[in-house]
């Protein structure tokens, strides 16, 4: 379980998340949604602690996160993170992209990890693509590269952050059917997303942010059809 | 009009010991190469990521490395330590001056690699339990490598040229050599024509093979 607790975060004089509580539980699926700037992204940063926090905790499974003493690189083997821009290591095939960290932060063989990394890039439909360069696949691929990459470390936590938002539209449906699939799987997610669709298809929750404030959450159904804060609704009348 | 009258049998007759001294020429400024890179790479490291005075020590490094005619550096090496007692061999000077040379320039090279990786790399490394070493090892130094890679070709072809600065410090690399046997037999300008062919064929071999290289090496 995901447990945030009065979360504060500071970019010198900017405040951009202002006390958020919020629990994730194992399984579900929630998606953040809400205009640039209103913090979503940061919250997911400041789950795997690639952002300190100011004020407040953020426990995974009851870690402390932020606590000094918790290694961080061992708590971020159970959270996937899959980013706007891909991030796939272009000096590296496919295969080697997501053998990589299997190999060298989990100690796997080199042949399980190469069993794993083809296992993983099928599952994402990349069978096709083992020994391709980065360079040599369309930016959906090597979206779907990067789940892959972060599926092979088996976490128990996807964040994914706009993972579609920087895509050709044409490719954005590939992305968000591997994300279903996963969801399907049992996979708990936390999607910060500008997909309505996917987010009120697929999610168990949906979260509305707003200048670093949670202003509302609850089941698709509540948010998209009955949103109580005035808030939400100017922000889904605009993107409707 | 001219009068010259070419003599080339001297430089014939010496031309085993010439090129025996191109190879050391090659050995030395290999050497220096690899030495430089790897003090380059830290230098850059230092001046980017630390505060406090490794971040000074090594700007103050760059900027002198840079900023001085090498051969300033070569005497400070051997005749500037000599004057404080310590008498380090011609060899040993030429190679540290080079070193100290190269680093500077190539640090600043680097710094220019690693600010051309976009930061998300190592978020992204980072996310799947990558430690700083593994993310830098693995994922960004590669990077920063192709990057760099051509720069560093061209210093390495500098440092073949520089080591020629050896003969300033009566070191016999191959310029010292050619200095050596041009004063024994005066034919001056036959010795440096064929020495300045030597070093033009030791310049052209180290690009093809960089060529060959960097096809090996850079695949994407």
């Amino acid at each position: 379980m995901i447990e945030i607790r009065n979360l504060h975060k500071h970019f010198g004089d900017l405040h951009v998340l202002k006390g958020i509580d919020l629990e994730v539980k194992k399984g579900e699926v929630l998606s953040v949604i809400g205009s640039s700037g209103s913090g979503k992204s940061t919250l997911l940063y400041c789950i795997n602690s690639l952002e300190k926090i100011q004020q407040g905790t953020v426990k995974i499974d009851g870690i402390d996160v932020h606590a000094k003493s918790t290694d961080v690189n061992k708590l971020r083997q159970k959270l996937g993170m899959v980013f706007q821009q891909w991030n796939s290591f272009p000096h590296l095939t496919a295969m080697e992209n997501v053998a990589l960290a299997p190999r060298i932060v989990k100690g796997k063989s080199k042949a399980e990890a190469l069993h794993i990394a083809e296992t993983q890039l099928k599952h994402v439909g990349l069978g096709d693509k083992l020994k391709s360069y980065p360079s040599a696949l369309s930016g959906g691929q090597q979206q779907r590269l990067a789940i892959a990459r972060a599926l092979a470390m088996e976490p128990e936590y996807m964040l994914f952050d706009e993972a579609t938002s920087a895509l050709d539209p044409e490719k954005v449906g590939e992305v968000l059917d591997t994300m279903r699939l996963l969801a399907e799987e049992g996979m708990t997610m936390i999607c910060v997303t500008h997909e309505m669709g996917f987010a009120r298809d697929v999610s168990d929750r949906v979260a509305y942010f707003h200048h670093g404030v949670m202003e509302e959450i609850g089941p698709p159904e509540q948010i998209f059809d009955n949103p109580v804060s005035a808030h939400t609704q100017k922000f889904l009348a605009n993107v409707r | 009009m001219f009068e010259y009258n070419f003599h080339w049998r001297p430089v014939l007759k010496s031309l085993p010991d010439l090129l025996q001294a191109g190879l050391l020429t090659l050995e030395v400024a290999v050497i220096s190469m690899l030495i430089g890179i790897t003090i380059g790479l830290c230098l850059a490291l230092m001046r980017m990521k630390l505060n406090g005075p490794l971040k000074w020590f090594a700007v103050s490094w760059i900027e002198v490395a840079r900023n001085t005619p090498v051969l300033f550096q070569l005497f400070f090496f051997g005749f500037g330590l000599g004057a404080a007692g310590i008498n380090l061999p011609p060899y040993v000077i030429i190679v540290t001056g080079l070193s100290f040379n190269c680093a500077g320039y190539l640090a600043e090279n680097f710094r220019g690699g690693f600010q051309a990786v976009p930061d998300t790399q190592m978020n992204a490394a980072r996310c799947l339990g990558m430690n700083g070493w593994q993310t830098y090892t693995r994922i960004i130094i590669p990077q920063v490598f192709r990057i760099v890679y051509h720069p560093i070709t061209n210093q390495m072809v500098w440092a073949v040229l520089m080591s020629s600065l050896g003969m300033m410090i009566g070191f016999r690399e191959l310029s010292g050599e050619t200095q050596f046997f041009a004063s024994r037999t005066f034919r001056i300008f036959e010795y440096f024509a064929v020495t300045a062919v030597i070093y033009y064929v030791i310049v052209k071999l180290i690009l093809g093979l960089s060529r060959l290289l960097s096809a090996r090496l850079f695949r994407y």
